[in-house]
């Protein structure tokens, strides 16, 4: 074996052809662009001004960028006759109010799945498993008839009570705890007599972290995007991405405004998915889906 | 641990008395998942479950159900041409996106996996940032607008391929493949950072082992070393890529309105949108909704047996 081993980082490298490496970086560089361009372009035109937007051909670049189409978007909004603050507390409540009842009620019950062998618990998490098979618009018309048959129709509970019993973010914690805690130390809290809720608080929660901040990312990016529904029609009880789709309908003058508004809306996400993304990787190393 | 009792304490119970004996022991388990459980079983489960019954009847909402035997699955098989046409759009839409969104994010992963830690933190970022988009709409709209200043009808024209602005999402032809571009683009999303995860998660000296027993090449490596030990993740985001792709509905519509041109790419989610929503017909909208659930439980049924094989 006299063949000179390739390194990385100080690593042996096995199985790696430099030519394979040249062909897959550049591969990656081309899907990359083709990813990001559509944003990149959104942002651009975002600031541009007003003529730069109606060039022909468009443009790719600013040549004299402005926060100008920001500032039409927040007077476009306060024109609006329920106060745009109105639309901003609809959507952080909705979020607030449906992430927390979901990382209550999940992580509660992810903890009981896992942890307490309770006749019936196996079937209940196979419910759970199944649940992630199939898409929303199954459930929804009948989820429809009984959300309007319990009184939510134009009620803001509508959107959150469901978000509660989401199933996403509780089957990643089950998964994470499974893989995560033992039950041996569990065991050795309840010889010193400590309860299941107890056991569960302060000796479970603090070690599942990035599973909790998995649910509420999740949970956030979902109800974040909440825009027009069947279920609200008072105009004070709509979001904001409801209202800043309303900027769009006005036509091609608020070409300006209407990206800064799309700018607005994917860069609160995305702040929280760069703060989380460790902690959301080491939740999903443990997502894996037994048969 | 709960098998060892039962032959020490309790070997003279019958089972019910067992079973009665391990409630009452981790009651609990109860009180935990019981609250998430009465709001899983009252907008998940029931309904799902209720379909299949008020798929036999008429019921409006307003009147009292009669059952109607399978008139509704006779009705929507053989006198609903829209249903046909939603059917065949959602299983194309499905067989397309489906697949393809599970091996792009399958494959993005795969290459990215052996960056630098800090690299591959701002690549996944760029990657996954497209599905935290709501306003797919506006994007796309500034690029295939319908005017001169569409960013692809601008140069399109300035190149001289073509003399007027196409309407891309007013034209049959455009409409389908564009939906299909658009929800591929969105589509790294929950599965694709299980993936990533899923590589790292794969213990270094099984390489090194495979290295000796004569795999000579990265393509073997992965079929032999790499798949095999991320079965359960590859499943986990196929189930997500499945689901994802049977959601495909919205983006035609943000896209192309509800009813699109000419009923390119109207899909079960349209059709069920249209008899739940604007008719109120109950009925024959569950009939649609558990056609709909069998596609996906046969969709996931499929993909249980391709993975079955991977590494074999």
């Amino acid at each position: 074996m006299s063949k000179k081993l390739r390194t990385r980082r100080h690593r042996v490298v096995l199985n790696r052809s430099s030519g394979g490496d040249m062909g897959i970086t550049l591969l990656l560089l081309i899907l990359g662009v083709v990813m990001f361009l559509p944003l990149y372009y959104v942002l651009i035109q975002s600031l541009k001004p007003l003529d730069e937007l109606f060039y022909y051909p468009p443009k790719f670049y600013v040549i004299n960028p402005t926060f100008q189409n920001f500032a039409d978007l927040f007077n476009l909004m306060s024109e609006s006759w329920v106060p745009f603050s109105r639309y901003i507390f609809n959507t952080v409540y909705i979020t607030f109010m449906g992430t927390a009842g979901n990382l209550i009620l999940g992580s509660l019950c992810a903890y009981a799945l896992s942890k307490i062998p309770f006749p019936g618990h196996g079937f209940f998490f196979q419910l759970i498993v199944k649940s992630l098979m199939i898409s929303s618009a199954v459930a929804g018309t009948l989820q429809f008839v009984i959300l309007t048959k319990l009184g939510f129709m134009d009620s803001q509970w509508a959107i959150i009570l469901p978000t509660w019993a989401s199933t996403l973010g509780l089957y990643l914690m089950k998964q994470f705890i499974d893989a995560n805690i033992s039950t041996e130390m569990l065991e050795s809290a309840r010889l010193d007599g400590a309860g299941e809720f107890r056991t569960f608080w302060s000796i479970a929660m603090p070690l599942v972290k990035p599973a909790w901040l998995t649910l509420i990312v999740q949970s956030f990016q979902g109800l974040w995007n909440t825009g027009a529904t069947v279920f609200i029609q008072s105009e004070e009880l709509k979001t904001l991405n409801y209202a800043m789709s309303q900027v769009l309908s006005a036509g091609i003058v608020r070409q300006g405004a209407v990206s800064a508004s799309t700018v607005i809306m994917l860069i609160v996400p995305i702040i929280v998915f760069i703060v989380s993304q460790s902690n959301i990787i080491e939740t999903m190393a443990t997502s894996g889906m037994k048969d | 641990m709960s098998k060892k009792k039962e032959t020490v304490a309790v070997h003279n119970m019958s089972k019910a008395q067992w079973t009665w004996h391990l409630m009452k022991q981790y009651k609990a388990g109860y009180f935990m998942t019981i609250p998430f459980m009465i709001l899983f079983f009252t907008f998940t489960v029931i309904p799902v479950f209720a379909s299949v019954f008020v798929a036999f009847t008429d019921w409006n909402l307003l009147q009292t159900p009669n059952f109607v035997g399978f008139q509704n699955f006779i009705t929507l098989f053989l006198n609903d041409d829209l249903f046909i046409t939603a059917l065949k759009n959602t299983i194309l839409f499905a067989v397309v996106v489906g697949p393809g969104s599970y091996i792009m994010s399958f494959v993005i992963a795969w290459f990215i996996n052996e960056l630098d830690p800090k690299v591959r933190a701002f690549v996944t970022l760029v990657f996954y940032a497209p599905s935290l988009t709501t306003s797919a709409f506006t994007i796309f709209q500034y690029i295939f607008s319908s005017d001169a200043y569409g960013l692809v009808n601008g140069w399109l024209m300035n190149f001289g391929l073509i003399d007027a602005p196409i309407r891309f999402f007013q034209t049959e032809a455009y409409i389908f493949p564009l939906c299909i571009i658009i929800s591929l683009w969105m589509s790294l999303n929950t599965g694709f950072l299980a993936s990533i995860a899923g590589l790292q998660g794969v213990d270094r000296a099984q390489y090194e082992a495979a290295a000796v027993d004569g795999i000579t090449n990265r393509w073997q490596e992965l079929w032999y070393v790499t798949l095999p030990n991320m079965k359960e993740t590859l499943m986990f985001s196929a189930v997500l890529s499945i689901t994802g792709a049977f959601g495909f509905g919205g983006i035609v519509t943000s896209m192309a309105g509800d009813p699109p041109t000419g009923y390119v790419g109207y899909t079960l989610t349209h059709h069920l949108g249209e008899y739940s929503g604007a008719r109120m017909e109950f009925g024959y909208a569950s009939a649609i909704s558990f056609v709909l659930f069998l596609i996906q439980i046969g969709a996931n049924m499929a993909i249980n047996r391709a993975l079955s094989k991977v590494g074999k």
